[in-house]
């Protein structure tokens, strides 16, 4: 398995919303498992999206387990068409992209999302979210509607929201 | 091959302008400018940039010369070995507020390094008022013995009067 290249800032393709899949075949199967590659070949990488690798669909990976500290999730995720339903509070953390090499900058996310989508096979799923696996889901989800982080840029002295006040 | 990346740091006394009259006369002389950091520091405006491209350190103290002048500025330019695309990502945030007093800084700040901290950005203000000051300073670094070392090390001050506070912070890649 090949990764695929990575699309990086200023190309257009990254600025473009994406289409729905519509078609659950054997070469959307193989293409899922090159981003998937492409995914884990990305320094620090804990998600991904089509239009990341050129490709213009509605088609993400998340996978909050290779957060650098253990957080809640549900695992390594394939979203296709995700959409996110609900959102609740809010949080400033750090983000950056495989588009947007050597800068991490702050973005104020949903704390908490329900988002609903299919699996890989075309199967409807809903997932609650939050933390640091909500903030992927919502970079991914982004991405898909042609948004970078660099769009959502906080203050640099913005604070970083505590999960538990102590 | 590039000349080397020069390090101008630049205070005077805030207004507009500065930044609009420094850097159209750096890039009239076909200066390029790298990472730069400004900010009102107190009432003085404070500006760190690298430039490069517009001659040697002199060269642009000359070039800066009537900008100087007028805006009452005091300028240093060094030559360096800075250079781009060196970015580390903090991992924690420490975060310190409390009744200002002298020694904070120095207190919390060898505390950290003794922890393993390397600091790559501090920002601190005082509030409250003249009689009342309140400081507070907000700390993103890279602990390089683990953000363990950074809570026991905070844990361990007791400084009972002083807030102090540590976040972990991961960034999202994706």
């Amino acid at each position: 398995m090949a990764s695929l290249e990575i699309l990086t800032y200023p190309d257009e393709r990254l600025k473009t919303g994406c289409e729905p899949v519509e078609t659950f075949n054997p070469e959307l199967q193989s293409f899922i498992d090159h981003l998937i590659e492409t995914c884990s070949g990305g320094p620090g990488a804990v998600g991904i999206a089509a239009p990341q690798v050129g490709v213009l669909q509605r088609i993400c990976i998340v996978d909050a387990t290779r957060a650098r500290r253990p957080v809640d999730n549900h695992g390594h995720l394939v979203l296709i068409n995700p959409e996110i339903t609900a959102w609740d509070g809010f949080a400033v953390g750090r983000e950056g992209c495989l588009s947007v090499p050597d800068y991490t900058g702050k973005v104020i996310r949903a704390e908490k999302i329900e988002l609903k989508a299919q699996d890989r096979n075309g199967k409807p799923c809903t997932f609650t979210m939050s933390g640091f696996e909500a903030r992927i889901a919502q970079h991914e989800v982004d991405h898909l509607d042609g948004i970078l982080f660099l769009d959502r840029l906080v203050s640099r002295h913005a604070d970083l929201k505590r999960r538990t006040p102590t | 091959m590039q000349d080397k990346w020069l390090i101008l740091t630049l205070v005077g006394e805030d207004r507009p302008g500065i930044v609009a009259n420094v850097t159209r006369v750096l890039f009239g002389a076909g200066a390029q400018l790298g990472e730069a950091s400004m900010m009102r520091l107190g009432n003085q405006f404070a500006i760190m940039m690298m430039v490069r491209g517009a001659g040697s350190p002199e060269d642009v103290i000359g070039l800066l010369e009537s900008v100087r002048v007028e805006f009452h500025l005091k300028l240093h330019v060094d030559e360096t070995d800075a250079a781009l695309h060196q970015v580390i990502e903090p991992d924690v945030l420490v975060t310190v507020h409390g009744a200002d007093r002298a020694g904070i800084v120095a207190e919390v700040t060898a505390a950290l390094a003794e922890a393993g901290l390397n600091i790559l950005d501090l920002r601190s203000d005082v509030g409250g008022t003249d009689t009342a000051p309140i400081y507070i300073m907000q700390i993103e670094g890279e602990a390089r013995q683990g953000i363990e070392a950074i809570e026991q090390a905070v844990a361990g001050l007791g400084l009972q009067e002083l807030s102090v506070r540590v976040t972990p912070l991961d960034t999202v890649r994706g």
